[in-house]
């Protein structure tokens, strides 16, 4: 039989981080869905718009006070997670476990302020075209605020436990990773709820 | 020698197994096994095997679209017919399409996507194994549901595209819309997760060698669909879920007294539903260049060119979707645009044609059957996509649009460019998916049916068309002169029941006592083949490394082997995204439950939320404890990682 | 091998010759045929269909042959042709072609932009207007006129000047619909909550049929339409009839007749102008006897066809609107003698 190369892969690493992990690729797909679905019921809303001369129709805009504090802790919350992502690509357990807690207290924060940001919309979505945009964009946002939750809280517990290897640091480095991208969508959507109907 | 000569001897060498190769490849067998049994069944996470039962549920709703579509050509064969009322005729119009293009078309080009591009790209498994599994049965949930509620007479009756206010909480009492809408959120979760495993599969895990420029053809056309799912799906997701809230807590995005539009679902649903019909065509045009090259015994012409086809197709795809909204009024200078782009779409594909037709050109052609059905598929696709060219014409398209002109058009693409391909992946792969050969005699004769049934169909519906038959129409008056044409396409439909039902028996008959297979009984090209048929759980007994484009073809003396990578373990290897050179190592999930209940779960939040609000919040707890058991890892796996782990050195050492 | 090129060829070739022959015996001609235009627009939508039916016939002949000397050429060969020479020349000739198609779609481009140019270009001062308004599952039209008792309400069928533009403005009262007189126009639909236009005019005398085509619900097959167009002399003396009231019953018959449709459900939905009877939510009956077809062009309008969709029209237009109506055979004589009176 004849002589093949050999490429010998024993020693590669077992887990990756970053781009180089097949997880943050599948973490990058569903941002990318659901950036398109919420880059859609923005589309929507100012097709919308288009439709009619004032706007919102027969009410005030949503407003400002809480929609501010929120966008504020939002992101005041990317410190918190940007610390514990560096923690656990060194491996830190200490340090992501800390830092998986205050991220998780400014998701909280957020959500109750997110509560409140509910009751002052202005608008009911039964009223017009307009309420229901802003609050199903506003309920998109949500929904994907309070599974990211749930998934961070979890997570959160896993690292507190001793089924921790190699995989899971290259896991709560992406939790991080989908973090900003919860942070980063919120900012189109705060300018289309609050700033839009103020100014167009 | 020639190049299948070449890769013939090449397989035969590496048959000569050390007893070390052999212990090797039964501790594989052992790692990689599937789960038996009832329970085990629900466990699976092997790609073939999910790709197998994708294949067969896929296949089965083509059956029953089949048969909804015999029962229309019944009832449309002679004017004033009373074989089916109206109400009934309008469900079942609307199952046929809803059927055929949601629960058929995608899922099966998905679903060859599953099957074959992990042994395409020379891994073990797909990425996201479990995923993958959850993807499949919320599809298959999604399609007993809707045919429950069509038992139940609670069948959507409003087009496969369901327009509002016909479909609004105004002039569509009860669940049938909601039917429709909810079948939507199903298969649009099923595609888009099962997309998102084939990209990373595609990125992530090929054999090493196998740089981007010199993926399959098959494999490009997956990526570009999966990229177009992506892209797609959300808005139909998006936009049956804003339906589901007009009619469910009254919102009003569709209604134009509190500032909603009707057109505003046509632009979501055609912004989907364009692209959707590439989805389904560009897998086809990967079945063909897989097929071309093996039977005509060359490499294909033109690789480059097929594949900037294959992405400027999916680009341009998304800009067409206006012309399905010709007839609304909208302003002119607007519809020329999409006018000017339904046509330019014609160019790529024209350069895959003519790409084709060079390929067969120089070729030494073996006439077997997944060949002829290559060869329909010209025929078919070619007068569908040039009867898309006189569609796009604004000016011809306010006469023929909502015709049977366009309804022949759309058979002649979707099934000249799509189902004929698949029937040609159908005889080609059914060798590998079973060990056994289909029969060269019957398939011709599938062929044969096929090809003069469709054309019997399809063809009269162009002139019926132009004579002033509107489309979705339970019957039509005597003196309108369309019972002729109208006779002889319901005769070709059962022509090509017939065709289907022999395909079916062969199918039976082939499973039982068909020719013994082997490896390469084709002499082809790519990595599938270089496994036994069907292939093992762990697909490769080495992992594959590949000099070429044509994978088996391309294969030198000396090419390189594989070492290092665990076969008591289910690990694999993972590459990196451009030039496929080994990264790190990753072991994947084995046999669980916790996707079939997760789907389960889902299956329970997604119907109770068409009855209620409530439902949302309340399904969401069991979906999130499944969703929980799912990841949480067990000592077992947690143990295996670690000693994976120990193996190789830290990732922060080694240079991406 | 030979036998699978044999069959090949009779099955395509079968197909070939059933699919010219259909199309040679069906003819173009017909009521409600695309192919078949009188008006102006139809002509030129017509005229463009038949450039891109020969263009697409001889692209579709072209590579349909080089498709089959392809085939033709490898049953011969010896070993295949993927020498640098062959492929280099095979290039270019898949180039020119890539070339040549890009160039044949543009060339269609321009002739559906100028056929698009020519069939809005009928805007007019002297048009006809009417509003459509589209029901499940019958059209509405009213005649529009700056002074309002000369408006014109009617229903399923409309009367038009030849060659003069009639320019219609159309809404829907309740789902989308779609206007479609082939022989006139192509289609436009009948939204809710826009107003959509189009125009039409006819260039020769002849009564032309029109469906829905946009999918509205049970009875979207059975809801079509007829234009009558006819000299401008006759059409004003259509219309000059149009705007007057019902005919008076002249004889017992009628007038118990007219008294049953006023006592009985009919009146909640119908409206006879001259009568009390006043409500729109159903097509005008004013001059019901005037118009040729009755339930929107499903049946033709005389006594027999009249009677039984009064009695049970559930029977002929399954899921319409219009319930059953219980009368007796004296009622429904009375009834109907009366409807044929509102000519």
């Amino acid at each position: 039989m004849k002589e093949n190369l050999v490429i010998d892969v024993s020693d590669l690493p077992g887990y990756a981080f970053g781009h180089r992990s097949v997880m943050w690729w599948g973490t990058l797909g569903i941002m990318v869905i659901e950036g398109t679905m919420f880059a859609v019921m923005i589309g929507i809303y100012f097709y919308l718009r288009g439709r009619v001369p004032d706007w919102p129709p027969n009410s005030a805009p949503p407003e400002l006070r809480y929609g501010i504090a929120n966008t504020l802790v939002l992101v005041a919350s990317v410190i918190p997670n940007v610390w514990y992502q560096r923690a656990a690509e060194r491996e830190d357990l200490k340090k992501v476990q800390i830092g998986l807690l205050i991220s998780l207290a400014f998701a909280v924060a957020f959500i109750v302020l997110r509560f409140y940001e509910f009751t002052t919309l202005n608008c009911h979505w039964t009223n017009n075209a307009y309420g229901s945009a802003v609050w199903t964009l506003m309920g998109l946002h949500t929904t994907h605020l309070i599974t990211d939750f749930i998934d961070s809280v979890v997570l959160t517990a896993l690292m507190f436990t001793n089924l921790v290897e190699g995989k899971r640091f290259s896991d709560v480095s992406e939790n991080a990773f989908y973090w900003y991208f919860v942070v980063i969508t919120w900012l189109p959507i705060f300018v289309v709820i609050y700033l839009v109907p103020r100014w167009i | 020698m020639t190049p299948t000569e070449e890769a013939t001897r090449t397989a035969d060498a590496e048959r000569d197994e050390t007893p070390n190769d052999e212990r090797e490849r039964r501790q594989l067998e052992e790692t990689w096994k599937e789960p038996g049994g009832f329970f085990g069944w629900f466990r699976c996470v092997h790609h073939t095997t999910i790709g197998r039962r994708f294949i067969i549920t896929a296949f089965i709703f083509f059956l029953l679209g089949g048969v909804e579509a015999v029962m229309i050509r019944i009832q449309l064969a002679r004017p004033e017919n009373r074989f089916l009322g109206p109400d009934l005729y309008n469900q079942i119009f609307t199952m046929h399409g809803s059927t055929m293009m949601f629960l058929f078309a995608v899922p099966v080009m998905e679903a060859l996507g599953v099957y074959l591009v992990p042994l395409m790209v020379g891994t073990r498994n797909i990425a996201f194994p479990r995923l993958n599994a959850f993807g499949y049965y919320v599809y298959l949930f999604g399609g007993i549901f809707l045919y429950t509620m069509f038992l139940l007479n609670t069948g959507p009756d409003n087009g496969w595209f369901n327009y509002v206010p016909l479909s609004g909480p105004e002039y569509a009492p009860g669940k049938r819309s909601d039917t429709w809408a909810q079948m939507i959120t199903f298969t649009e979760l099923s595609a888009l997760v099962v997309a998102v495993e084939l990209i990373v599969t595609i990125f992530k895990l090929r054999a090493p060698g196998m740089s981007l420029n010199r993926i399959p053809l098959f494999v490009w056309a997956i990526l570009v669909i999966s990229f177009m799912i992506i892209f797609a799906m959300p808005t139909i997701a998006l936009a049956s879920t804003c339906l589901i809230l007009d009619r469910l807590i009254t919102t009003q995005f569709f209604n134009p007294a509190e500032g909603g539009d009707v057109l505003l679902w046509q632009h979501l649903f055609w912004f989907f539903g364009h692209p959707e019909v590439y989805i389904i065509f560009i897998p086809a045009t990967g079945i063909v260049s897989s097929i071309l090259p093996v039977f005509c015994r060359r490499k294909v012409f033109g690789y480059t060119a097929l594949v900037l086809s294959l992405v400027s197709t999916g680009f341009i795809g998304f800009g067409l979707w206006l012309h399905h909204m010709f007839a609304t009024n909208l302003p002119k200078v607007g519809q020329s645009f999409f006018t000017a782009a339904s046509m330019m779409i014609a160019i790529p594909t024209g350069v895959q044609i003519f790409c084709w037709i060079a390929t067969l050109w120089g070729g030494r052609l073996r006439f077997k059957t997944p060949l002829l059905f290559v060869l329909g598929f010209f025929l078919n696709f070619i007068i569908g996509g040039l009867s898309g060219v006189m569609v796009a014409s604004v000016s011809l398209d306010q006469q023929v649009h909502d015709t049977f002109f366009v309804v022949a058009h759309l058979h002649y693409v979707l099934i000249g460019g799509a189902v004929f391909p698949l029937f040609a992946g159908f005889y080609y792969w059914f060798p590998k998916f079973t060990g056994r050969m289909l029969s060269e005699g019957l398939g011709r004769w599938v062929f044969a049916l096929f090809m003069i049934g469709f054309n019997l169909t399809f063809f009269p519906m162009h002139q019926l068309g132009l004579k002033g038959m509107p489309r979705r129409v339970y019957t039509y008056l005597p003196e309108m002169g369309w019972g002729g044409l109208n006779l002889l396409s319901s005769i070709g439909g059962l022509i090509i029941a017939v065709s289907v039902l022999l395909f079916v028996i062969d199918v039976f008959r082939s499973l039982r006592a068909g020719e013994l297979a082997g490896d390469n009984p084709w002499e082809a090209d790519t990595l599938e083949w270089a496994t036994s048929s069907p292939p093992p759980a762990y697909n490769f007994a080495r992992l594959p490394t590949v000099a070429g484009r044509a994978a088996l073809w391309d294969r030198r003396e000396d090419q390189p082997i594989i070492k290092g990578v665990r076969s008591d373990l289910r690990e694999m290897l993972v590459t990196n995204v451009l030039d496929a050179e080994p990264d790190h190592k990753t072991v994947l999930p084995s046999p669980t439950i916790w996707p079939f209940l997760s789907a389960v779960a889902v299956t329970g939040l997604f119907i109770g939320s068409i009855f209620t609000p409530w439902a949302v919040p309340v399904g969401a707890i069991p979906v999130a404890i499944a969703l929980v058991g799912w990841f949480w890892p067990n000592r077992q796996e947690h143990e295996e990682e670690l000693s994976a782990e120990r193996d190789g050195r830290p990732p922060q050492e080694v240079e991406a | 091998m030979k036998t699978a090129t044999k069959q090949l060829r009779p099955g395509r070739c079968l197909a070939l010759v059933c699919a010219a022959s259909v199309l040679l015996c069906s003819g173009c001609a017909g009521v409600q045929s695309a192919l078949d235009p009188a008006g102006l627009q139809a002509h030129r939508i017509s005229r463009l269909w038949w450039l891109m039916f020969w263009v697409c016939l001889s692209v579709f002949v072209i590579v349909m042959g080089a498709l089959g000397y392809a085939l033709w050429r490898s049953r011969r060969r010896e070993r295949v042709a993927t020498e640098p020479e062959a492929e280099r020349s095979m290039t270019r000739w898949v180039t020119g072609a890539v070339v040549v198609s890009a160039a044949i779609l543009f060339i269609l481009l321009i002739a559906d932009f100028s056929t698009g140019r020519a069939i809005t270009s009928l805007e007019s001062s002297d048009a006809v207007m009417i509003k459509v308004t589209g029901h499940q599952w019958w059209w509405e039209f009213t005649y529009d006129d700056p002074v309002p008792s000369q408006q014109v309400t009617t229903a399923n069928e409309i009367h038009i000047p030849v060659g003069r533009p009639v320019r219609l403005e159309m809404t829907s009262h309740d789902v989308i619909h779609s206007f479609w007189v082939p022989n006139l126009h192509g289609k436009t639909d009948l939204l809710v909550g826009h107003q959509t236009v189009t125009w039409l005019q006819a260039d020769r005398p002849g009564t032309y049929r029109g469906q829905c085509a946009e999918y509205c619900g049970h009875q979207h097959a059975h809801m079509a339409l007829l234009v009558v167009a006819e000299p401008p002399e006759d059409f004003k003396a259509w219309l000059d009839h149009e705007r007057l009231p019902a005919a008076d019953p002249s004889n017992d018959e009628q007038r118990r007749g007219r008294q049953i449709f006023l006592t009985r459900a009919w009146v909640m939905c119908h409206q006879i102008r001259g009568t009390d009877a006043g409500a729109r939510s159903g097509p005008d009956l004013t001059h019901l006897a005037s118009r040729q077809t009755i339930a929107a062009g499903t049946l033709p309008n005389n006594r027999g066809n009249l009677g039984g969709w009064v009695v049970d029209s559930q029977g002929i237009k399954p899921g319409n609107k219009m319930p059953p109506n219980e009368l007796s055979g004296e009622e429904l004589q009375a009834l109907l003698s009366y409807l044929e009176s509102l000519k």
